[in-house]
């Protein structure tokens, strides 16, 4: 059980900063998810830990021990890696005592520990199989196996779920929770998918341009994104953004939408507008679950707009309804029972309550 | 599928001519067995003409009959071959200086490939077309050059170097240790990164990687150089026939021409007993590897 810190971390490879100085303090038992498009230095963060890779500048420490020049070995962890890498020529159970048969621990502990740890994952009956003989839900088992029986300070995961298909991930996504919640292990998790980050993470750091653009608690990510690039990544299907201008209309403030439609923004956050109304360069972010089909009780902040649909998607739950705004492509929530068609022009609700407003020359939400 | 069948033709045209891929596939097999034939037949002459030669008297060889039947045979060729004592030490030879490089090599290569495609080093890719530009030399041009050295080395330390045969053991491994470091490195870096990182987090020195984790995975490719180094230390003359001289020093395919050619008499029916006996081993040994050389280990690596 470890904290990890990563302090004014580089990673330069000849002229190229895949990692541009980030800071991110781990606590002990954490589950942390690095999430980003590809490219962004997740996975380079995570070698960096595992010492895979050489850190250009800064440091991390591993329990306040600096380990920028301690070998993967001795630094205590285990990754668990995209394609599994489990040692083809050796049988599950060979593959999970590898490490415990490196560092020369007595057979009775081995054997315990790797009977204890398949256990926990349910591999029991594959103990004796090579690896060509199993599934792939069944090697990523295995490749957590290996991690679980060295019981180590950390764990890192890159990428573990890619490989599989949909449904098998959402099981392993489970499954990987629970593991955690048994072995309570720090966790470095590492993952392109913003559905795995925000359902596995106690927090979730997102990554862009080997920066981080925000560290938080799922739900924080979700609601109070701090830059237009956190709004854009996090959820799906994707937050609106409409290039809006902010216009004074009596005491209040309202968006300008680009085709001159007027919404009016609600008090409490018409004050915090107020101080970027005059900067030109604006967009008004709303979630799709937040436009809607009207209500019988529209509460206040809630505005009605009319749009011309493009095209619908119905997902059994719910419909999804894209729109086009002034060449802004926007999508709706909608109930299914709304009856809202493809070609017509449709009534929704859109609550401003939920808005944000994006600061285009900055990249910061306000 | 019930209902509608979508009538996109009209009446008036004709249904197109699709090949078929059972048809293709047959002529594919055709093409194939005809050339594989071709081949096998083209391949087959040389030793189906030395195993004939082998069982005729030198009489019969010399008499102009028909060169392709036996109508004698005798397998007075064979007897005296494997009785003479000369012959058997040039099978010594041969086998002993073989086995012996193909180990030296190995120990050679393995490690040498290893380092070239997984510890990045400065220099490391530059070395490694290095080790392959030196395999292009060929030993036309260096058994010369070769020969001068041990003589001069004998003159500097007093220690003889030509006319034995355990120098082979030094030379040969300048025409197998760059090839077979090449097919290594390639075998290597066939292997996912992911596979040595695995074992490093795990706790694995370079050496422990390369021993308990690459040598066994790689083993297909360990395998074929194997069965390179042996093919070209059997079957190697040039040096042999430059290096050694006494009757008792010579490998194999320099001891049969030398003690069965005498002046201009060319005793055939030995000669070509005697090599169709030096093409056994290779061929054994091809036999007995190929299985493990076709078994894909590294299938369940990793995806796939």
């Amino acid at each position: 059980m470890a904290e990890v810190s990563i302090r004014k971390v580089v990673k330069r490879y000849d002229n190229v900063e895949a990692v541009r100085g980030i800071d991110l303090e781990i606590k002990d038992h954490e589950f942390v998810v690095l999430v980003g498009p590809s490219g962004c230095g997740k996975s380079t963060t995570l070698r960096m830990i595992a010492g895979l890779e050489e850190i250009t500048e800064g440091e991390i420490a591993i329990d306040d021990i600096v380990v920028n020049d301690v070998p993967p070995k001795d630094r205590d962890i285990a990754m668990v890696f995209q394609n599994y890498a489990l040692y083809p020529h050796m049988t599950v159970a060979e593959n999970m005592s590898f490490g415990l048969r490196l560092k020369r621990y007595p057979k009775a502990e081995i054997k315990a520990r790797v009977d204890e740890a398949a256990r926990i994952l349910d591999i029991s009956e594959l103990l004796d199989r090579k690896p060509k003989a199993l599934s792939g839900g069944q090697r990523q088992r295995v490749a957590m196996g290996r991690a679980i029986v060295r019981n180590p300070k950390v764990f890192l995961f890159d990428e573990p779920l890619s490989n599989l298909d949909a449904k098998l991930r959402v099981q392993m996504r489970i499954e990987i929770k629970r593991v955690h919640q048994k072995v309570r292990t720090t966790t470095v998790y590492v993952t392109h998918d913003q559905v795995e980050a925000m359902t596995l993470a106690d927090r979730v750091v997102v990554m862009n341009h080997g920066l981080i653009e925000q560290v938080g608690p799922p739900n924080d990510l979700y609601h109070a994104p701090a830059t237009r690039f956190v709004a854009g990544f996090i959820g799906s299907p994707a937050m609106n953004f409409i290039p809006v201008r902010l216009e004074a209309e009596g005491d209040g403030l309202s968006t300008k939408l680009p085709n001159g439609a007027s919404l009016p923004i609600p008090a409490e956050r018409a004050q915090r507008y107020r101080a970027i109304a005059a900067n030109g360069k604006l967009s008004l972010g709303l979630r799709p679950e937040h436009i809607t089909e009207l209500r019988p009780e529209m509460g206040p902040g809630v505005v009605q707009i009319t749009v011309p649909v493009d095209v619908t998607e119905p997902m059994g739950m719910e419909t999804l309804v894209y729109f086009k705004l002034d060449g802004a492509e926007l999508c709706a929530r909608v109930s299914p029972k709304a009856g809202i068609r493809e070609g017509t022009s449709a009534q929704l609700a859109a609550d401003l309550n939920n808005m944000h407003i994006i600061d285009e020359t900055t990249g910061r939400v306000v | 599928m019930t209902g509608t069948t979508i009538d996109k033709a009209g009446p008036s045209r004709a249904a197109p001519k699709y090949g078929s891929m059972k048809r293709d596939r047959l002529w594919a097999l055709r093409w194939s067995y005809f050339f594989l034939t071709l081949f096998a037949i083209f391949f087959l002459i040389p030793p189906i003409y030395m195993f004939i030669t082998s069982l005729k008297t030198s009489a019969e060889i010399s008499a102009a009959k028909n060169p392709w039947w036996v109508f004698n045979p005798t397998l007075s060729n064979y007897i005296e071959l494997l009785g003479s004592p000369i012959y058997l030490n040039f099978f010594k030879n041969s086998a002993i200086v073989s086995v012996s490089v193909v180990v030296i090599t190995m120990l050679i290569a393995i490690p040498a490939a290893f380092a070239l495609s997984r510890m990045r080093f400065w220099g490391s890719a530059t070395l490694a077309t290095g080790v392959f530009l030196t395999y292009l030399i060929p030993e036309t041009l260096l058994f010369l050059p070769l020969f001068k050295m041990f003589a001069v080395f004998n003159e500097l330390t007093g220690i003889q170097l030509l006319n034995r045969w355990w120098v082979l053991l030094v030379v040969y491994p300048t025409l197998t240790v760059p090839f077979c470091t090449w097919i290594m490195i390639g075998y290597f870096a066939s292997i996912p990164k992911e596979l040595d990182e695995a074992a490093i987090i795990d706790g694995a020195s370079w050496m422990q990687t390369l021993i308990r984790i690459f040598v066994p995975v790689a083993l297909p490719g360990i395998i074929a150089a194997t069965i390179f180094a042996f093919t070209v230390s059997w079957a190697q003359f040039l040096y042999p026939i430059a290096f050694t001289t006494s009757i008792d020093q010579l490998v194999l395919p320099v001891g049969i021409i030398t003690t069965l050619i005498k002046g201009d008499v060319f005793n055939w029916g030995q000669i070509m007993t005697g090599a169709l006996l030096g093409a056994a081993p290779p061929l054994i040994i091809y036999a007995f590897l190929m299985d493990y050389y076709i078994a894909g280990l590294t299938a369940g690596a990793t995806k796939g």
